[in-house]
């Protein structure tokens, strides 16, 4: 359960104020399905970060599960991070020195699991997104689409109650983007919220509930 | 997160950068390896001067004829030359309840000659315990006899070279050898102990003192050694030679007596504040090596800017990204100070190499200063770069600009 209520998020840019967030409330219950969409520069990514609490608003509380997490310290939103929220960006941001196991295993060795207990974790969540030949390639050596399911498993692998999902194919072709989003949205059936910022208005038709965004504030809603 | 996940995920960072990752490996190494290195040389060097002393003999005072300045008191009045030591006064040390043998030293330069050879070699005049006040040993026959020390036997003990020089491989035992114009009968040949403070003793040849007194027409001494019964008996035997002598010169203290151990301690103290100040040099160099490493880190920092995002937003909180970081910096200066600490190693090889004659190696401490050095280091220099790495925010670091 998410709830927003009258988040304003302000940069300074030099001596100008960029209001990113106007005065946005909105929620989403368990299992839905959300794409968010509008112009470039219209605040998706920002609200985005607000919900995976990669940023802070400058006014406004945010309750996820019925905390009020926007009170809560640094340390103790790094733990909502890391055991209730998945990201897949459209860069992918995989370390590219590191494998696709490793990549995988990243959250689990962060929460601080033991090698052996990660191994059976991330060798089945490679085989349930159809990398169990590649595990042991590095992401230069692997397709975008394989590397945004990389991504995906590692959002994943903690078993989060929501993935935020920010132009998850925006870098790819439109079979491996495709590709992508039927699996995400076969995540999203198993129970997972699915939040999604997307351009592609076919995509966003798939949602349950499209935001749209224009200038930072919510313009409309619609279900579908 | 697991120790060994945080080592083994910093370790392949800090190494995933080759180019400027090996410049700042060197300077490390040249830095550690330079430290260890020059503590190395005034460790070997100390330990050289004291067992050079050490070999002198336990419990040992010297007493020299004369006044040295570093005693204090009143400067010698006009004219008030020193008077001489004498083998009465000699025999008068060995009153004391602390002093356990003494023996009187005469010495001088002589020509010794056996038929037609003839080699210039250095006389020592002296009593029997002199064997056992410097350690000496013997490889044939007996040392000087003990007995009255005012008899000049007419005999001599010849180091291992001498003996050489003047017999070659004949034995030497009951031969004859002329001093000057007297005879002497060799009883005895010392063991080859090498060289002590200058004097070589493979060159030496010891008489009795009297023999010597007469040789060279003296009866002055060059100097006593005095053993006293224990290291803690030093002090008061000390205190006692100098009472006993200044009542037999008419209330002067004109003599001076080195104490072994003064010796020593004094070296010691000086060896070590010299390696101290040295090394302190060389640190300087670490000091480089560690602003190198910061750069390197600043560097690594910036251009993972969107991997420390991302590992934010997995869950890592700003201890753990601080803590990653410093790690990594630490890593890189260990691995620096390891190839340092092997190029010292290799460096005092050859050292010792070049120059067998001196006891060189590494000190043995090395590992643990390199270790030490490289912990500090990598800290130090990396805590800014580890802090800014902490610092950044999550939604910035992960935009694509
Ligand atoms: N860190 C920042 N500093 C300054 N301004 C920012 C920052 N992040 C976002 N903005 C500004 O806030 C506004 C909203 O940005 P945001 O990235 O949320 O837009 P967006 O809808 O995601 O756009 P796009 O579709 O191009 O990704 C923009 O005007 C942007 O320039
Ligand atoms: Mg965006």
């Amino acid at each position: 359960m998410i709830s927003l209520q009258n988040i304003e998020r302000i940069f300074q840019v030099g001596d100008e104020e960029v209001h990113a967030l106007r005065d946005v409330s909105m929620t989403a219950t368990d299992g839905d399905h959300i794409a968010i969409m509008g112009p470039s520069g219209s605040g998706k990514s920002s609200l985005l970060n607000i919900l995976g609490l990669l940023d802070r608003p400058d006014t406004g509380s945010y309750e996820l599960d019925g905390v009020k997490v926007s009170e809560l310290d640094e340390k103790e939103q790094a733990r909502i991070r890391r055991h209730k929220i998945g990201f897949v960006f459209q860069f992918f941001h995989l370390v590219p020195r590191l494998t696709a196991f490793d990549n995988i295993a990243l959250p689990l060795m962060l929460a601080g699991m033991k090698q052996d207990e990660r191994q059976a974790r991330v060798t089945a969540a490679l085989a349930a997104f159809g990398l169990g030949n590649r595990a042991q390639h590095r992401p230069d050596q692997l397709s975008g689409g394989q590397r945004q399911r990389v991504a995906i498993a590692r959002a994943t692998i903690m078993q989060p109650s929501v993935i935020l999902a920010d132009e998850p194919t925006g870098n790819l072709d439109r079979n491996s983007g495709i590709e992508v989003v039927e699996i995400l949205e076969e995540l999203n059936r198993q129970g997972i919220t699915l939040i999604m910022v997307t351009h592609d208005p076919e995509l966003g038709r798939r949602a349950q509930r499209q935001i749209l965004m224009v200038d930072g504030r919510i313009e409309r809603e619609a279900e579908g | 997160m697991q120790i060994r996940d945080i080592l083994s995920f910093s370790l392949l960072a800090a190494t995933a950068n080759r180019g400027r990752t090996l410049l700042m490996l060197l300077a490390m190494a040249i830095a550690v390896s330079s430290v260890v290195v020059l503590i190395s040389l005034g460790d070997s060097a100390r330990h050289y001067v004291i067992d050079q002393f050490s070999t002198l003999g336990t419990n040992l005072l010297i007493v020299l004829p004369g006044r040295s300045e570093t005693t204090g008191g009143p400067p010698p009045l006009l004219g008030a030359t020193p008077r001489d030591l004498t083998l009465a006064d000699a025999m008068a040390l060995n009153r004391a309840r602390t002093v356990r043998r003494i023996t009187p030293i005469i010495a001088g330069s002589a020509p010794i000659s056996v038929r037609s050879l003839e080699r210039e070699m250095l006389v020592l005049g002296s009593t029997s315990e002199l064997y056992e006040i410097r350690h000496l040993a013997l490889s044939q026959g007996s040392f000087l006899p003990p007995g009255e020390p005012t008899r000049a036997e007419a005999v001599c003990v010849i180091g291992q070279k001498g003996k050489k020089e003047l017999f070659g491989n004949q034995p030497a035992i009951g031969r004859w050898l002329r001093i000057g114009d007297r005879r002497f009968r060799v009883i005895g040949v010392l063991s080859s102990s090498g060289v002590s403070l200058g004097e070589d003793l493979g060159e030496v040849v010891i008489i009795p003192v009297a023999a010597a007194q007469a040789l060279f027409n003296t009866s002055s001494l060059f100097r006593i050694l005095v053993e006293a019964t224990s290291p803690e008996g030093i002090e008061q035997t000390r205190k006692s030679i100098l009472d006993t002598i200044r009542v037999r010169h008419e209330g002067e203290d004109d003599i001076t007596v080195i104490t072994q151990d003064a010796v020593l301690t004094t070296f010691d103290r000086i060896f070590k504040a010299l390696t101290l100040s040295v090394a302190g040099i060389a640190a300087i160099s670490l000091v480089v090596a560690g602003i190198m490493i910061m750069n390197v880190m600043l560097v690594a920092v910036s251009n993972r800017r969107a991997e420390i995002g991302l590992l934010k937003a997995l869950g890592a909180s700003r201890t753990q990204i601080l803590g990653l970081f410093l790690t990594e910096s630490t890593i890189l200066s260990s691995i620096g100070a390891g190839i340092g600490l092997v190029l010292a190693l290799l460096g005092m090889r050859l050292a010792a190499f070049l120059f067998p004659q001196f006891p060189l190696q590494l000190a043995p401490w090395s590992s643990a200063i390199s270790l030490g050095v490289a912990l500090i280091t990598g800290v130090v220099f990396g805590v800014l770069p580890a802090r800014r790495a902490a610092d950044l925010e999550p939604a910035f670091a992960l935009m694509r600009r």
